[in-house]
């Protein structure tokens, strides 16, 4: 028996291909600035990811998923479950996933939906996938977690709201290039940030998705998920956190007691954005591009509403080889186009053209 | 609203799938049925890798409705690997200039969209390879 | 190889119309259509049409008129003929005279009125162009925003790679097409133009600037057929017989095509044409190609065989094109600056082979005209109708 709270599966399940995208191009923090502050001014430092007029929800999820396919090394057809978590479906009713599904040739003896959960809808699916795989019910379930995050103009949020995410194929363990030992989910009615129905922009709590919001799930949800298992900071040689900014990962990282270097290689808030239900999720895979087998990554997600949900993987022996079956993060963050706001204006949707 | 003639198609446009001809191997895309080749039957579906180079290009301007709000956008001819030639945009073209010859690689992108209530339309554009 | 001799079952034009190409914009469809059937009776006015073929591809799209067949039968005074549309892209007036000349040497008609009309002005912006986008494969072209413009553009810049041959190869096409269309009343650019502003164009579809491609407008041509047995000889016109007709297809779309700068519909229509006539490439006086775009006419001039693949752009280069050059093209201006009339083109040309082969070209007249060929292309030559015309002499 794990303790109270703790998700464990029957069968053992682990991550047996994982892959990344991230779009070409970059919108500098210092160009939101130059509209929305200070024309003069220097701006903040950092850019994010923005997505071509031709990408969303749908075609970055798809890529990403023909990155976890090729290195997961098996037959689309075995997938019982595809699953995308996003805030930016393109449609209000109609799976993203069935489209994902059809690309990678997954259908029809397959599952498919969305989900939603803020910025850790993609972890839900994450988690969901682990009880799929781990009651025995399928071999192989796709959880993708993927955003075109909105900012109002002008807003703090339009600063990182960036593009990308990630997929991860999860497996019988014996296949995986990382183990999935535990996981855990911790949720309450918190509401910190949303976005009503048919609104374009979400609305958020300014201080208040500090304290009570991000610090207070992450915190709790790490804790819990070390101490259960009777785990410290030092016994990981990676954690992620969500990204929302710079600051807010590496203040809880702090913390909770875990260095600088142990979050950095899956900190690319500063380079893409925060990806919202991507956040995490591609800051792990950037993660896997570089761990050795045998290392041990503590990952936490958080999306408003809210809840964090925690995961402890380790990497096995396979990863090295079959990483470089597909394109790695920092690839797809290299390749960049910076743009000015105008273009990130008409790319985005937020020139008013009819 | 259009639904079920793009609907129909979405095999061969999100993931290049057309036809191998099981008497001469001929690859066929557009699937065809019928081996331009050695005029046989070929139905036999074959999924292709989506590598190609660029056999010519131009830049649209002045677009067809449905796609104005695209402009500037480069459509190319592209010569797939496996042999068939395929009309279809380029994306992500980035800071290099595009020429004859320029390796491509197949990425499902948004086509367009039917109007502001209709379906979005999916399938294969080609982006430069990735110097990976 | 001699042209064969003239016979009573002959299919001879009765009598011609055209209206000037342009812009009309307080004129609908069926009165232009009415206007050039009007002027092309007055060639044989006791010879009622008992057929009316109409040529004509943008109609269901840009006027949301289809069925024109009966509309402009019964708007013209010819309640109750037979009556058809015949639409195949840019090829529909060659195809449309093809139909005719089928029915005349049937025997089952006796006259036949082609009519070829265009009438673009009725929309404006991304519509016109997504019209035309319907001529090219609406799956595999279509969906992917192109238009002819952009076919036309590819094949171009391939061309000009392949044979290496200079950006400006395909200048003095469209040199001559002006040069021509000066002296055309009814041409919609009657302005000569020179390398400087060939170089100067704005750019459409990189490489094709705007001298590079044909105008869109607005007109309509008709051409009033019969046999040469029940044609009056009073006629105040030279007889003017159709030698030949052809109409071949390749594929739709370009990329279809093993070697998309091979015109093998092209080709073989003229094979079948001159065929037909009896005579060799070199016994045509002039011919009346489909520049549409300036690099059309480079390929259908290689694919007929008055030059070598990747040589045709040379004889817009050293006058062999011109009025009094080997092989005159675009004699009263062509698509590029008489005007581009869609799917009418194929009787446009027509007429002005018939005007050359009369001696009524005036200023634009190519010396000797006896067999003159002409040939309409639908799309990037995907539907080709080649037709060789020729006087009693």
């Amino acid at each position: 028996m794990t303790e109270a709270g703790l998700l464990k599966p029957i069968r053992d399940v682990g991550i047996v291909g994982y892959g990344a995208y991230i779009p070409r191009y970059r919108l500098p923090a210092s160009e939101v600035a130059r509209i929305w502050k200070d024309p003069a001014g220097v701006g903040p430092p950092g850019e994010k990811a923005v997505a071509g007029l031709d990408e969303d929800v749908i075609t970055m999820s798809i890529e990403a998923a023909r990155n976890a396919m090729s290195r997961a090394t098996i037959d689309a057809s075995s997938i019982r479950a595809v699953w995308v978590g996003s805030e930016s479906h393109p449609y209000a009713v109609k799976p993203t996933s069935t489209v994902v599904a059809e690309a990678i040739g997954a259908v029809p003896n397959t599952q498919a939906a969305d989900w939603e959960f803020a910025c850790k809808a993609g972890t839900e699916a994450m988690q969901a996938a682990i009880g799929f795989v781990g009651s025995g019910m399928a071999d192989y379930a796709l959880s993708i977690g993927m955003d075109t995050a909105q900012g109002r103009p002008g807003d703090a949020l339009e600063y990182t709201a960036g593009a990308g995410g990630a997929a991860f194929l999860l497996g019988p363990v014996e296949e995986s290039l990382a183990s999935i030992e535990v996981s855990y989910s911790f949720t309450t009615d918190t509401p910190d940030f949303f976005r009503r129905a048919n609104e374009k922009y979400p609305v958020h709590g300014e201080r208040f998705t500090g304290e009570p919001a991000y610090f207070k799930h992450i915190s709790m949800a790490a804790e819990k998920i070390m101490s259960s298992t009777n785990s410290s900071p030092e016994d990981f040689s990676y954690a992620i956190f969500h990204q929302p900014n710079v600051k807010f990962p590496q203040r809880v990282a702090k913390s909770l007691g875990f260095t600088a270097d142990q979050i950095k290689d899956g900190m690319l808030v500063s380079r893409i954005g925060n990806t919202y239900a991507g956040s995490a999720m591609v800051g792990l895979t950037a993660v896997l591009d570089v761990a050795d087998p045998g290392e041990r990554i503590l990952l936490v997600s958080y999306g408003s509403g809210a809840g964090s949900d925690a995961f402890i993987l380790t990497t096995t022996d396979q990863l090295p080889q079959r990483r470089n079956l597909a394109l790695d993060t920092e690839s797809y963050i290299k390749r960049r186009t910076e743009i000015d706001y105008a273009t990130y204006a008409r790319y985005r949707g937020k020139l008013v053209t009819k | 609203m259009e639904v079920s003639r793009h609907w129909r198609l979405n095999k061969q446009r999100y993931s290049l799938v057309g036809e191998v001809c099981p008497h001469c191997e001929h690859k066929l895309f557009p699937p065809r049925d019928i081996c331009p080749d050695c005029g046989e039957d070929a139905r036999d579906l074959f999924e292709f890798s989506g590598k190609g180079s660029v056999y010519s290009f131009t830049t649209v301007s002045q677009a067809p409705a449905g796609f104005e709000e695209s402009v500037p956008y480069t459509v190319a001819i592209v010569q797939l690997d496996e042999g068939p030639l395929v009309t279809a945009q380029l994306t992500d073209l980035g800071d290099k200039p595009v020429e004859i010859g320029t390796p491509v690689e197949m990425v499902t992108r948004k086509l367009r969209s039917d109007g502001d209530q209709g379906m979005l339309i999916y399938g294969y554009k080609f982006r430069p390879a990735f110097a990976a | 190889m001699a042209l064969n001799r003239p016979s009573e079952d002959d299919v001879v034009v009765a009598g011609v119309g055209m209206t000037p190409v342009g812009e009309y914009w307080d004129i609908s469809l069926r009165e232009l259509a009415l206007r050039s059937i009007t002027e092309a009776r007055q060639g044989a006015p006791t010879l009622r049409p008992q057929a009316l073929f109409v040529a004509n591809m943008l109609a269901a799209s840009l006027s949301a008129q289809a069925h024109l067949g009966t509309l402009i039968a019964d708007f013209a005074g010819l309640r109750g003929i037979e009556a058809v549309a015949i639409e195949a892209a840019g090829a529909s007036g060659g195809a449309a005279i093809r139909q005719a000349f089928l029915a005349l040497k049937s025997g089952s008609v006796e006259s036949v009125l082609v009519v070829g009309i265009e009438k673009v002005t009725d929309k404006v912006g991304p519509l016109v162009d997504s019209a035309l986008a319907t001529g090219t494969d609406a799956d595999y072209e279509g969906i992917q925003g192109i238009t002819p413009t952009t076919q036309a553009a590819m094949l171009m810049r391939r061309y000009l790679h392949e044979h290496n041959a200079p950006d400006d190869a395909l200048s003095g096409f469209s040199i001559n097409a002006h040069t021509n269309a000066v002296t055309n009343p009814n041409a919609m650019f009657r302005r000569a133009i020179g390398l400087k502003q060939y170089h100067n164009a704005p750019m459409i579809s990189d490489p094709v600037n705007m001298f590079d491609a044909a105008p869109l407008a607005d007109g309509a041509a008709s051409i009033l057929l019969t046999r040469r047995e029940l044609l009056s000889n009073n006629s105040q016109h030279p007889c003017i017989r159709i030698a030949a007709s052809a109409l071949t297809t390749s594929t739709l779309a370009i990329h279809d095509r093993p070697d998309p700068l091979n015109f093998r519909a092209a080709k073989q229509s003229v094979e079948n044409s001159l065929n037909m006539a009896g005579i060799g490439i070199e016994q045509i006086d002039f011919f009346e190609l489909h520049d549409q775009f300036s690099i059309l006419a480079a390929l259908s001039l290689e694919a007929a065989g008055f030059a070598e693949r990747g040589k045709g752009w040379k004889l817009a280069q050293n006058g062999d094109i011109q009025l009094q050059g080997e092989i005159p093209i675009s004699t009263f201006g062509g698509s590029k600056a008489r005007g581009d009339i869609g799917g009418a083109t194929g009787v446009f040309q027509a007429i002005e082979v018939v005007r050359q082969l009369q001696g009524e070209a005036q200023e634009n007249q190519v010396p000797n005209a006896q067999i003159g060929m002409s040939q309409c292309l639908g799309g990037m030559g995907s539907t080709v109708a080649t037709h060789i015309f020729a006087s009693d002499g």
